[in-house]
């Protein structure tokens, strides 16, 4: 029972990356029908820039500022870097596919293909030493009963909340994040309304890159060691969550993240862990199966 | 004689390849090359089947060539070696050469069965959600491998060289490289007669409306489901060439990496058309292997020149830059491939003279 509560804390913490992951996938799909295969890069990309930006900020002949301060401003460095490359991608790869109106499965292949130049370029470019971000956050242990927390868990749960009740306040309560959901529903319509299409669609790829900026930074903060491959597997994973959930819902790629996760630590921790990934996809497999678009999706329309 | 030319030549050209093979003009990293050429003209095309034909989006090919990978090289290994996991072997190591295509067969319906996975989901599932069930399954059949102590789990699997070797004690003769030709052939065939088939026209009404296919009364399951087994049927007679021409095979061989370089390969040539399929996994081929020795060079060329600071080396890994670098380029300017859904005679009808194809 202890090893359960334990795991369920662990569960938290690794669902949050999911669902901060999930939710840049869904926002992309959500507004662009467009499945961001290069997602999980840009979260590996963030992982990168929150360690050349810590290490900047920390080196004595540079900066050399303390440990909370080079922390802050890590922080906004890492997510608007992130979105500055998530944006670039629309821009160079998506956006003269979308204008020249390519078939969607083009632009899905030209994201898979970008996914594939930033890890590989990542690895050309930085050599297969692996780099460890410095400590930024001084840690302590809390013992809660059985449990035991470090403030780092405590920081990562809190800030996967914290984006996600941001995320959807955004969405469904401001002008930007109605013009998102108008683009949705009918591409076409949208500019005869006035509504600047391609603003809405960077403001998007911005929103989601620069969350996947601050996963990859919250990431590298609990995992030290980076790769450029650790954006490929953990990218997919957090792709299953959002459609487990339901694509284009954000209540849907939270609740998945979190799902896929408990799946995931309790196979591992209860059975040994080369299964966990046969579980994972099995699931999957099984929820697309008898619910095609997921928990919160709705469903689809076929054309006649 | 104008409906035999395309056989004649196929047949001409692979009899030459297996002379000069058998006469020692070929050394045996261009014999490799060649026979990896023939593996990836079978997956690419038996890719396209899916991907092109039928319009899904499948992209997770390379799991169904682990898995024929995995039953060929157990069936080779447990019929005419003797090994450590099978003790020794069941029939006579002479038998192996007049078998040896039966245990591709059984590798090819392993996989085809495996292909399921994907038909059955595929009744409800278009698009994107088939897409992410068939990069499920990709990884589902790799994890299953992986999870077996028994077959080697992570460590791979090898031994499969010695029924080749037993072939080359009974006849002296390149028998691995005969069997590629004689297979890639033979699929490439297989795909073409089906696809001109009246069953196999089926396959590309799913892929214009599946409903008006529907009412037009092509049953689309059936045809899904023989489009998805043929393709992955197809996917692991490859891949137990594949294991065969390595001598060793590791599931992580067939990971989502290897079902990209399917896809590259599909959409390099055109969507539903087999000639394109096939130049664009024989320009691939080439183009993988060139690179492996263009990048030393321009590596070289770039330090002589002192372009580059001395630490910084231009590795094998840039190969892996460039070539979704190519696809990209090919998205943004030329979406359809290089030869469209058309054939070559469409291309260029100047052909049409000497070969049929429709």
């Amino acid at each position: 029972m202890d090893l359960f509560l334990q795991q369920c804390v662990n569960a938290l913490q690794w669902g949050s990356f999911y669902a901060l992951i999930a939710l840049g996938y869904t926002l992309v799909y959500g507004v662009l029908r467009l499945i961001n295969f290069a997602h999980g890069d840009v979260f590996m990309v963030g992982a990168y820039i929150s360690f050349f930006a810590s290490t900047f900020f920390l080196s004595p002949d540079g900066p050399s500022l303390s440990r909370e301060l080079a922390l802050a401003l890590t922080v906004p460095c890492s997510v608007i870097l992130t979105s500055g490359v998530g944006v670039t991608l629309e821009r160079i790869a998506y956006r003269p596919l979308r204008r020249k109106g390519a078939h969607r499965l083009y632009v899905v292949i030209t994201a898979l293909m970008c996914g594939l130049v930033l890890e590989n370029g990542n690895l050309a470019l930085l050599g297969a030493s692996r780099k460890a971000l410095p400590d930024l956050l001084e840690k302590h242990n809390y013992v809660i009963g059985p449990v035991m927390v470090t403030n780092l868990k405590l920081w990562v749960i809190f800030v996967a909340l914290l984006v996600f009740v941001i995320l959807h306040a955004v969405v469904s309560r401001t002008r930007i994040g109605m013009a998102m959901r108008a683009v949705s529903w009918d591409k076409f319509a949208l500019p005869l309304m006035g509504i600047p299409l391609d603003k809405v669609i960077v403001f998007t790829f911005m929103l989601g890159s620069g969350i996947a900026g601050l996963g990859g930074m919250l990431f590298a903060m609990s995992y030290p060691v980076l790769d450029p491959y650790m954006g490929a597997m953990t990218g997919w994973k957090a792709f299953i969550a959002a459609v487990v959930g339901g694509i284009g819902d954000i209540r849907g790629a939270f609740v998945g993240g979190f799902l896929l996760a408990f799946v995931e630590i309790m196979v591992a921790a209860f059975l040994p862990s080369t299964f966990r990934d046969l579980f994972a996809f099995s699931i999957l497999l099984l929820i697309l199966w008898k619910r095609p678009t997921g928990m919160f999706g709705l469903p689809i329309t076929t054309k006649i | 004689m104008r409906g035999h030319t395309l056989n004649i030549i196929f047949a001409l050209t692979g009899l030459a390849l297996i002379w000069s093979a058998h006469a020692g003009l070929l050394d045996n990293y261009v014999l490799t090359v060649l026979m990896f050429m023939g593996i990836n003209v079978i997956f690419a095309s038996s890719l396209n089947l899916v991907n092109g034909y039928m319009g899904e989006f499948s992209c997770g090919h390379a799991g169904f060539m682990c898995v024929g990978a995995y039953v060929g090289s157990l069936l080779s290994m447990a019929l005419f070696t003797n090994s450590k996991l099978f003790g020794d072997a069941l029939l006579p190591p002479e038998l192996a050469l007049p078998l040896f295509p039966l245990v591709l067969v059984a590798a090819g319906f392993a996989a085809a069965a495996f292909g399921l996975l994907v038909a059955l989901p595929s009744f409800h599932t278009r698009d994107d959600y088939l897409a992410i069930i068939t990069i499920a399954a990709n990884y589902i059949i790799i994890s299953i491998i992986e999870n077996i102590d028994a077959i080697g789990g992570p460590r791979g699997l090898f031994g499969m060289k010695k029924t080749i070797n037993a072939m080359g004690d009974f006849i002296n003769a390149p028998w691995m490289f005969i069997w590629v030709v004689l297979i890639t052939f033979v699929s490439v065939m297989i795909l073409y007669r089906l696809v001109t088939s009246t069953c196999g026209k089926g396959i590309p009404a799913v892929c214009q409306n599946e409903v008006a296919a529907e009412i037009m009364g092509v049953n689309t399951n059936k045809v899904k489901i023989m489009a998805f087994m043929v393709s992955s049927g197809l996917a692991g007679v490859a891949g137990a060439l594949y294991a065969h021409v390595y001598g060793y095979v590791n599931a992580q061989a067939f990971n989502i990496l290897k079902s990209t370089e399917g896809l590259v390969m599909v959409y390099l040539g055109g969507m539903g058309s087999l000639s394109g399929v096939v130049i664009a996994a024989i320009a691939f081929t080439l183009l993988v292997e060139g690179l492996r020795f263009v990048i030393p060079f321009v590596n070289d060329l770039t330090h002589s020149l002192g372009l580059l600071p001395a630490g910084f080396e231009i590795s094998q890994v840039w190969k892996w830059v460039i070539i979704p670098m190519i696809l990209i380029l090919l998205m943004q300017f030329r979406p359809e491939g290089l030869l469209g859904n058309r054939e070559l005679t469409h291309v260029f009808p100047g052909l049409k003279k000497w070969i049929t194809f429709k």
